[in-house]
């Protein structure tokens, strides 16, 4: 006789087995009749698969791999769990295990929408001003005076530049 | 706290619609943003979920389309008020979970609310009645590009705008239709919509209730991918989705009125007569009854002007606006003598159906 098939969130017999069509891909899923009813899979109406595999993976599976993000302390281990990310920068840390979800999940993996263009502004000016900052010392360092204060006067540029569009909120 | 915003002259969709549509009630688009170097929500400790409300509510309250607004903090609000103010669709269940940091900025007419701290740092909604797709996302479209001139957005150019779970990657956009579909409901056809539908990466769910016989046969249908496509296109393929559903739903009713026209009158004709005379009626049984009238009124037995009158009598005769108008705590079956009492009073104002007119839908 074959195997009983195992819930795939709990490891019980799975007695409800689903299959759906999201973008031209079979997903199927095992389930036994607790967790069915806690995800409301017996409701099957409006209920979509897609949700469910952001929330529970397929394959919960015992890993070596423990990322943690610097920024919120979130790891490989409550990305499985969750489906979720911590914050802005896990998704920087968790982009890999995060990128084949997005190809089920979405109709493109790549962002093709609207762009916060003064965040981005704001972003790498910042980032610039990190650059000269780094590139004055060295050029203090070296007593390369002249080149130094090339980079002093960027700084103080980018400086005014930022403090208008923050006077302006 | 929130009865100014219940007794508001000016809100959309219980006072300000001059004239709701047939079929479709209301559209509404959301955005998830969150701030760059905080913690979402979930993640984030007590201080930093103050910090993103004090300043989130601090920029958003200077904007033009907030002015006069309000701004409610969740742990200032009853039980009863938060189920109010989800009943008119103003906050989600989850921001009600929230406790330290989480609240709510309403405009004055409520077409706008932004929850903050809920799944993600900011929850912008704005809505209208009808069908309006287009015109609310120039809305929010420029509302949100202010807002983004004082708040720093997390947002990647791989992954677009990065949101606390995945499903809402990208444009974090999400656009929901109301739809009143009583013709498809009648037909048997809701489930094959519905699976139809999904297919396109799109979601059906009831409104009042789950599944394809939805109490009062109100739907909402929304677009389910966020990710590797821009807004416009996301709004395009729901619309054309939408237009093939009105499409579907009109053809439904014309061919039960059709096949079925004396048991069709029939029905309407006690909806009526029981909403004006009964004293005792469940938040289901309501439900409904409305939906047949708001049929009626699409068929041209009613005047259009009432149309929105039944639209808000679908959002004052559920529980919590019932219980909200009693003053006092009141029991479940107080409340259906309650409701009744309501309905008879808002009907006997209405006119008597004329079934002569039946015929052209609009």
């Amino acid at each position: 006789m074959a195997e009983n098939l195992k819930c795939s969130i709990c490891n019980k017999d799975a007695t409800v087995h689903l299959t759906q069509i999201v973008n031209n891909k079979i997903h199927k899923v095992d389930l036994c009749e607790t967790c069915a009813q806690n995800k409301g899979i017996t409701n099957t109406d409006g209920f979509s698969l897609a949700d469910m595999l952001a929330n529970a993976p397929l394959h919960p599976v015992e890993s070596d791999d423990k990322r943690v993000c610097s920024v919120c302390g979130f790891q490989t281990a409550d990305f499985r769990q969750t489906g979720r990310l911590g914050c802005a920068h896990c998704y920087s840390i968790f982009g890999d295990l995060l990128r084949p979800v997005l190809q089920d999940m979405h109709a493109g993996t790549k962002h093709l929408g609207k762009v916060p263009t003064f965040a981005l502004v704001r972003q790498s000016n910042a980032n610039r001003i990190h650059d000269l900052r780094r590139s004055l010392a060295r050029a203090i360092a070296e007593e390369a005076y002249e080149q130094a204060a090339k980079f002093r006067d960027e700084i103080q540029a980018l400086e005014v530049e930022e403090a208008g569009t923050a006077s302006k909120t | 706290m929130i009865e100014p915003i219940i007794n508001c002259s000016r809100a959309e969709l219980t006072k300000g619609a001059k004239k709701a549509a047939a079929v479709v009630l209301s559209t509404r688009i959301r955005l998830a943003r969150n701030m760059v170097g905080v913690p979402f929500p979930d993640r984030a400790n007590s201080s930093q979920r103050r910090d993103v409300l004090a300043n989130c509510s601090k920029q958003l309250s200077a904007l033009p389309q907030m002015k006069n607004g309000f701004f409610l903090e969740i742990k200032s609000l009853s039980e009863l008020e938060k189920q109010v103010l989800v009943e008119r669709h103003l906050i989600s269940r989850e921001l009600c979970e929230g406790e330290i940091g989480s609240g709510v900025l309403i405009n004055r007419d409520q077409t706008c609310s932004v929850m903050i701290n809920e799944e993600d740092h900011l929850r912008i909604q704005f809505l209208k009645s009808g069908f309006n797709l287009k015109s609310i996302w120039k809305q929010i479209d420029s509302f949100d590009s202010t807002l983004e001139e004082s708040l720093d957005y997390a947002y990647s150019e791989e992954f677009g705008y990065l949101t606390a779970c995945p499903t809402n990657l990208g444009t974090g956009l999400r656009a929901s239709v109301m739809m009143h579909l009583p013709g498809l409901v009648i037909a048997d056809q809701m489930d094959r919509v519905i699976r139809a539908v999904s297919q396109l990466g799109i979601t059906v769910r009831g409104l009042f209730g789950e599944g394809s016989d939805a109490t009062g046969h109100v739907f909402q249908i929304s677009n389910q991918q966020t990710l590797g496509e821009t807004e416009d296109e996301i709004l395009e393929r729901l619309g054309n989705v939408l237009k093939t559903t009105i499409d579907h739903e009109v053809n439904a009713r014309y061919k039960y009125l059709e096949e079925n026209r004396p048991h069709f009158l029939d029905k309407i004709g006690r909806a009526y007569g029981v909403l004006r005379n009964a004293h005792v009626l469940s938040s289901n049984e309501a439900m409904n009854l409305l939906s047949l009238i708001r049929l009626a009124i699409d068929f041209g037995m009613l005047p259009k002007e009432n149309r929105p009158v039944i639209d808000r009598m679908f959002i004052e005769c559920q529980p919590g606006h019932v219980q909200y108008a009693a003053k006092i705590g009141i029991r479940p079956e107080e409340r259906d003598l309650n409701r009744a009492d309501k309905l008879r009073e808002q009907f006997q104002q209405l006119p008597p159906l004329n079934f002569d007119t039946v015929g052209g839908l609009d």
